[in-house]
């Protein structure tokens, strides 16, 4: 059987129609600008250094509706050695803002637990603002699959 | 004659991308599950005549937080329609004025164990009965109540407290019971049949393919132990007849209608392939 | 559990004077980020828990913004240092102004 030429253009139309089909139609998400801003706001201005926060979040999250996410920033929360507060960013979600932790003196430890919903894999960033206004930042890119089944 | 090449394009695509995802193959993890200091039988001997050698647990096949959310019954979302399910317990409900706790008193007591044994023979209906048509049966004779419109949240939550109480037994189905053998035979018929648009029978994941992965879902055996189940998903609980429905649904079938006597038959057989299972409700799955 | 929201929480019930304890709190809610559709294309509206804090004795503790990215059934973990024997108290506020809260008294022996 011979292929006409309009066959193998349908063919080739076919195939490449499986990606474009996994795009999310009509659907935006956050532009990069949003999270500048965001985190510009939040820390003031100031430049975010790495160190004294981690971030926790799983290398694969087994369904984006429900991730576990935990902050810990290395503080005394004592006097001057204070963690004011912590905001998590998604930058590839709908809108990149996840939530803020206030802690305060009785925290104890500037530490918590939450769990997140992801649209699609991309970087969870957790910036910690410290009562010097010294902020610092951890990142860490989270995969979120498609399942198989069950929608 | 284009719509077939666009299609013919579309499936060979398809394909490729299937037999690339195929071939992964995960075998479960090797680890406990205990909750609330109860251990958990999450791998055991399959009974005589059980085409595996060992019964698992879908908890075996989840990521490490998905696991972790399961084995802390504070963290475990599922027990939100647990305690839910105890205050239905203790209300009054339809023109007789008992709630269930009216006969039954203390569920822990009372309930201890039940739930492990469903599917059972109800010999009025003629047909297997399982929790929540238990419920049902009880509420319409017994509290002069409504029985609940299929996936109500009330019976989900219900059902969820129910098996709750039989958290670590060991599921066993007794099929001497009325015609529950035949029963069974029907829903094993049913668990080899390929159905639908994408022609799969419940064995083509469960079975065939258990292990592989289907995108990125690691395919488990298609155990019913953890039923009323939290899904990440839905962010909700999932009944098992809700998820049998689901399931056939994504083989582009026609979906039978609940506790139908296709998803009763079905019910009976795929709880017996999980004998020995810890009851696990309310499971956490993705 | 379309139900009213129903919060848990989980504190010990004795700590040492100045001990730092682990709580953990959760409660049933939709979180209805706003971004779905219903069957007939329209948006369905945000209603989301927006603010969680936790008060000892009258004093903030620990305290959290929502975003709608936050799952549904809330949960957080969080830490509190212990000075005395007293009362927790925990409050969710939801969009539609409803507050809902629970208490969990510990005792410092």
């Amino acid at each position: 059987m011979t292929l006409s030429r309009r066959r193998v253009l349908m063919l080739a139309a076919g195939a490449a129609a499986i990606p474009a089909l996994q795009l999310f139609p009509g659907s935006s998400f956050a532009a990069a600008e949003d999270v500048a801003k965001m985190m510009a706001d939040f820390s003031g201005g100031k430049e975010p250094q790495t160190g004294k926060i981690t971030l926790t979040a799983p290398e694969i999250a087994e369904n984006g509706n429900t991730v576990p996410i935990s902050v810990d920033v290395d503080s005394a929360m004592d006097g001057a050695d204070m963690v004011d507060a912590v905001m998590i960013l998604a930058d590839g979600n709908p809108r990149p803002e996840v939530a803020t932790f206030h802690f305060t003196a009785m925290s104890g430890s500037a530490a918590a637990t939450t769990r997140m919903r992801l649209a699609r894999t991309q970087n969870v960033i957790a910036l910690a603002r410290m009562a010097d206004g010294s902020v610092y930042m951890d990142k860490k890119e989270v995969k979120v699959t498609i399942g198989g089944c069950g929608g | 004659m284009d719509r077939i090449s666009l299609a013919a394009g579309t499936a060979l695509c398809l394909l490729l991308t299937g037999l690339a995802v195929g071939k992964a193959f995960g075998d479960p993890v090797d680890d406990t599950l205990e909750i609330d200091g109860v251990p958990m039988i999450i791998r055991t001997a399959a009974p005589d005549g059980h085409p595996f050698d060992e019964v698992l647990s879908g908890w075996l096949f989840r990521e490490a937080e998905t696991r972790a959310t399961q084995e802390d019954s504070f963290e475990n979302p599922g027990m939100l329609a647990v305690e839910r399910g105890a205050e239905i317990w203790e209300t009054v409900d339809g023109t007789m004025g008992k709630s269930c706790a009216s006969c039954h008193d203390d569920a822990a007591v009372s309930m201890k164990g039940v739930g492990a044994a469903y599917p059972k023979w109800d010999a009025d209906a003629k047909r297997p009965i399982n929790v929540e048509l238990q419920i049902d049966k009880c509420r319409v004779e017994n509290m002069g109540a409504e029985a609940y419109k299929f996936d109500d949240a009330d019976q989900v939550a219900l059902t969820a407290f129910v098996k709750h109480q039989s958290l670590g037994t060991p599921m066993s189905v007794d099929l001497s019971q009325g015609d529950l053998q035949a029963w069974w035979d029907k829903g094993k018929d049913l668990y080899y049949t390929r159905t639908g648009q994408l022609d799969f029978a419940c064995a083509s994941c469960h079975e065939a393919s258990m292990g592989k992965y289907i995108r990125a879902d690691h395919l488990s055996q298609g155990q019913v132990n953890g039923f009323p189940t939290y899904r990440f998903n839905t962010a909700g609980m999932v009944s098992l007849h809700n998820r049998f429905r689901g399931c056939i649904r994504d083989t582009r079938a026609e979906m039978p209608k609940a506790f139908s006597d296709e998803l009763m038959a079905l019910e009976v057989y795929v709880t017996w392939r999980g004998t020995g299972l810890s009851v696990e409700t309310p499971a956490v799955r993705q | 559990m379309a139900s009213a929201p129903k919060p848990r929480v989980k504190v010990p019930k004795t700590a040492s004077a100045g001990e730092v304890i682990v709580i953990k709190t959760l409660i049933s809610h939709e979180m209805e980020s706003g971004q779905r559709k219903d069957k007939d294309g329209n948006p369905i509206p945000r209603k989301i828990i927006n603010k969680f804090s936790c008060v000892f004795n009258g004093q903030p503790v620990f305290s959290c913004d929502l975003d709608p990215a936050v799952s549904a059934n809330p949960y957080f973990e969080f830490s509190a240092r212990v000075p005395e024997s007293g009362t927790f108290t925990f409050t969710w506020v939801d969009d539609d102004g409803s507050v809902y809260t629970d208490e969990q008294s510990i005792k410092v022996e």
